[in-house]
């Protein structure tokens, strides 16, 4: 996929490579690995915005938590590289990298948002003395008083007063204790910050003020975001880019606005159609027959196919590869010449 | 389309000005009061769904439990046909017979050591429908199962809760309200829990109990574009204060309260990406704040202190009910004192939904 076009990156330069990650939760021998994730690979770039978007048990929170190698047992990532271009150096493998030199990484290069603020604060300390810790851990012989000061300016940054940093995080509102765990992860300006379901935790009316946030400081500092969520019609709107899982594979990629004008898998047109309009004309929709599979038993073939209108012969036993179409990849047989192993497919309907 | 023609106008379920506060004990074991629902009226027809909107904590959840007689209230009025219901009374079982709640969590509302089979057979047998032969009793079951889409019904019978999906749970949850034969289902987000692929057909299904049996639907629910999808009629909750209401498309058209038209606003819709001339609601500058605390809501109208056109009557008293000729009702300074004006300046509100768009 390296060489793939891209019509629609923000900026050009590479930060991540994502190369065949494959992540298995290991199991008591001799039962087989789950695997949760499938030889995903892909591409992220500088200041860009990659929304994952899929259903629970697609495997998206296990991807995030092998891009920030936050993963616990039994989540073993068992193959595959995550190349991180720094600036000013060489990249380096996050895969194989010794937990120290890791260490050096985490929030100067890759911040995490988790879902739920309250887990990812302290509840016994400060506000501004969570944000003093992360800036003095990477920032050796800044000042304490120098530390609160730069907290002050990052929690302005999201619109929270900077008196609020003495409070701690049980004082603050749902809300605004989301918008201080983004700000915490930008203390340290990193390149890349991972998202994994920012907003659901608070109200459409927040949400939509959080990512304004978002969408502002990317602008001002350039970092990248990795955002993951089930609500495809909010990635639409935000993402430069989009991946669609499903069954631990990456199912489609494309410009969100490809992606929603044009879905080329059964499985992504199903998904946008399942979320009604809000001022479009009003018209009955259905939703994807059945329910997602589990993991520990998947389908053979595409594991979309028991629940795909468009299935045909290759799709019950051959996995179809992520190919590029368009702009974009679509892993579907629909759009590959000769099953499995078909080469790229001639652009007669490029976007 | 999902939503049907205007339903007959003969309320089924009422609440008239509804109140609940909660007693909280607070810091240094001072009772503090949480106004939970503020003088709600709401009205449910025959055959018609009306969607509850609003953001967590506004209320709508109180509303619903206070509908289905979990809580009592504080001041106000419940009617059933007409008949006022208080709980604990003997009224109030046959209510329980004619209101059925289904709850957010299909995981935590099945009896999980017990089949399909006994679950909904229970609900039989409570209410007095229960056939008198285990032949027949077998039957009732499977005609609930199939009227819940759950087919072949034979397949699912014997099943236990953890050898279903999500949305096969919450289908069993629907057949077994639908058991005790009610004329009113209350949903509190009967769809949030349920994957994403599965969650319109669930809408359908309860689009279908509408048009083909005439239940009516109490939809709560976060998400304004499923309730449009849905509801005949909507809602908006704000605060613990119902704000707006009316005929769904003219309130998602032609909101008339600040806070309907900052709920629309904020909602994702990807339409925005194709047509430009929505603008991207991403470039917001202005915090629009947060809602207020249910224990010293702001006085007036809880809205003001979050409302771009907030003046100084909207800090010293709730305005009463405006009525428009679009069938919406809403209360809010703009729109007039209120006082149920039927020559209502409706131009403001279009004025501003122009704005909007």
């Amino acid at each position: 996929m390296n060489d793939s076009p891209r019509n629609d990156a923000p900026r050009d330069e590479v930060l991540l490579e994502v190369r065949n990650l494959t992540v298995e939760y290991v199991q008591p021998a001799p039962e087989p690995g789950v695997v949760a994730c499938r030889d995903l690979t892909f591409d992220l770039h500088r200041g860009e915005i990659l929304g994952v978007a899929g259903e629970s048990g697609c495997g998206k929170s296990s991807l995030i938590t092998a891009l920030t190698r936050l993963q616990r047992m039994p989540a073993v990532t068992t193959d595959g590289e995550i190349w991180l271009h720094r600036d000013g150096g060489p990249p380096v493998d996050l895969v194989r990298l010794s937990e120290r030199a890791l260490r050096r990484l985490r929030w100067s290069e890759i911040a995490i948002v988790m879902q739920s603020a309250m887990d990812a604060l302290n509840p016994v300390m400060r506000l501004g003395a969570q944000f003093a810790d992360a800036l003095r851990e990477h920032h050796r012989g800044m000042n304490k008083k120098a530390a609160w000061a730069r907290a002050a300016e990052l929690v302005a940054m999201v619109g929270i007063s900077p008196d609020r940093l003495r409070a701690y995080p049980h004082e603050l509102s749902g809300g605004m204790r989301q918008r201080a765990s983004i700000a915490l992860a930008l203390a340290c300006e990193p390149a890349l910050v991972v998202m994994d379901e920012p907003t659901t935790a608070v109200d459409v009316v927040m949400q939509r003020q959080i990512l304004s946030q978002v969408l502002h400081m990317r602008a001002r500092l350039g970092f990248a975001v990795v955002f993951v969520t089930h609500d495809l019609s909010l990635l639409l709107e935000l993402a430069d880019r989009i991946a669609i899982m499903y069954a631990g594979r990456v199912v489609e990629m494309g410009a969100a606005r490809d992606l929603y004008s044009d879905p080329q898998h059964p499985y992504t047109r199903g998904l946008r159609d399942s979320f009604p309009p809000l001022f479009a004309p009003r018209q009955e929709l259905h939703g994807i027959p059945g329910s997602p599979p589990s993991l520990t038993n998947p389908p053979p073939g595409c594991a979309f196919h028991p629940r795909c209108a468009r299935r045909f012969e290759p799709c019950d036993d051959r996995t179809p590869l992520l190919m590029p179409r368009g702009g974009g990849h679509v892993a579907c047989h629909l759009h590959s010449t000769a099953g499995n192993d078909a080469g790229p497919v001639p652009k007669e309907m490029s976007l | 389309m999902t939503a049907r023609k205007t339903p007959v106008p003969t309320p089924v379920l009422e609440a008239v000005g509804v109140t609940r506060h909660f007693d909280v004990s607070g810091v240094l074991g001072r009772t503090q009061v949480v106004r939970a629902v503020e003088n709600a009226d709401l009205t449910l027809h025959r055959g018609e769904i009306v969607a509850l909107v609003g953001e967590s904590g506004s209320g709508k959840t109180t509303l619903a439990r206070l509908l289905a007689l979990f809580h009592p209230v504080t001041d106000g009025e419940i009617r059933l046909e007409g008949t006022v219901v208080r709980p604990g009374t003997k009224a109030a079982k046959a209510y329980h017979s004619s209101v059925q709640m289904i709850f957010q969590d299909p995981f935590g509302s099945l009896n999980s050591m017990r089949r399909v089979r006994h679950n909904i057979e229970r609900a039989l047998r409570l209410h007095g429908h229960a056939a008198a032969s285990k032949a027949e009793r077998r039957q009732q079951v499977l005609e609930l199962l199939e009227r819940v889409n759950l087919t072949p019904a034979e397949h699912f019978i014997d099943k236990l809760p953890h050898e279903l999906s999500g949305g096969q749970r919450q289908r069993v949850v629907i057949a077994r309200a639908l058991a005790v034969r009610p004329s009113v289902l209350l949903g509190d987000e009967p769809i949030s829990m349920l994957d994403v692929s599965i969650r319109l057909d669930m809408l359908n299904l309860l689009a279908r109990l509408r048009d083909e049996d005439g239940l009516s639907l109490l939809y709560i629910t976060h998400d304004i574009a499923g309730a449009r999808y849905l509801a005949d009629r909507v809602c908006v909750m704000y605060a613990g204060q119902l704000v707006e209401s009316g005929p769904t498309e003219e309130v998602i058209q032609h909101p008339k309260h600040p806070y309907t038209r900052l709920l629309l606003e904020s909602s994702p819709d990807p339409e925005r990406l194709m047509n430009p001339e929505l603008g991207s609601a991403f470039d917001r500058t202005v915090s629009p704040g947060e809602p207020p605390s249910l224990v010293s809501p702001p006085p007036g109208c809880r809205f003001h202190p979050r409302c771009p056109s907030a003046r100084d009557e909207c800090r010293r008293a709730f305005p009463g009910r405006t009525e428009f000729p679009s069938g919406q009702w809403t209360h809010c300074w703009l729109h007039g004192s209120g006082g149920n004006r039927l020559t209502a300046p409706s131009n403001t509100g279009d004025h501003q939904a122009d704005q909007r768009r």
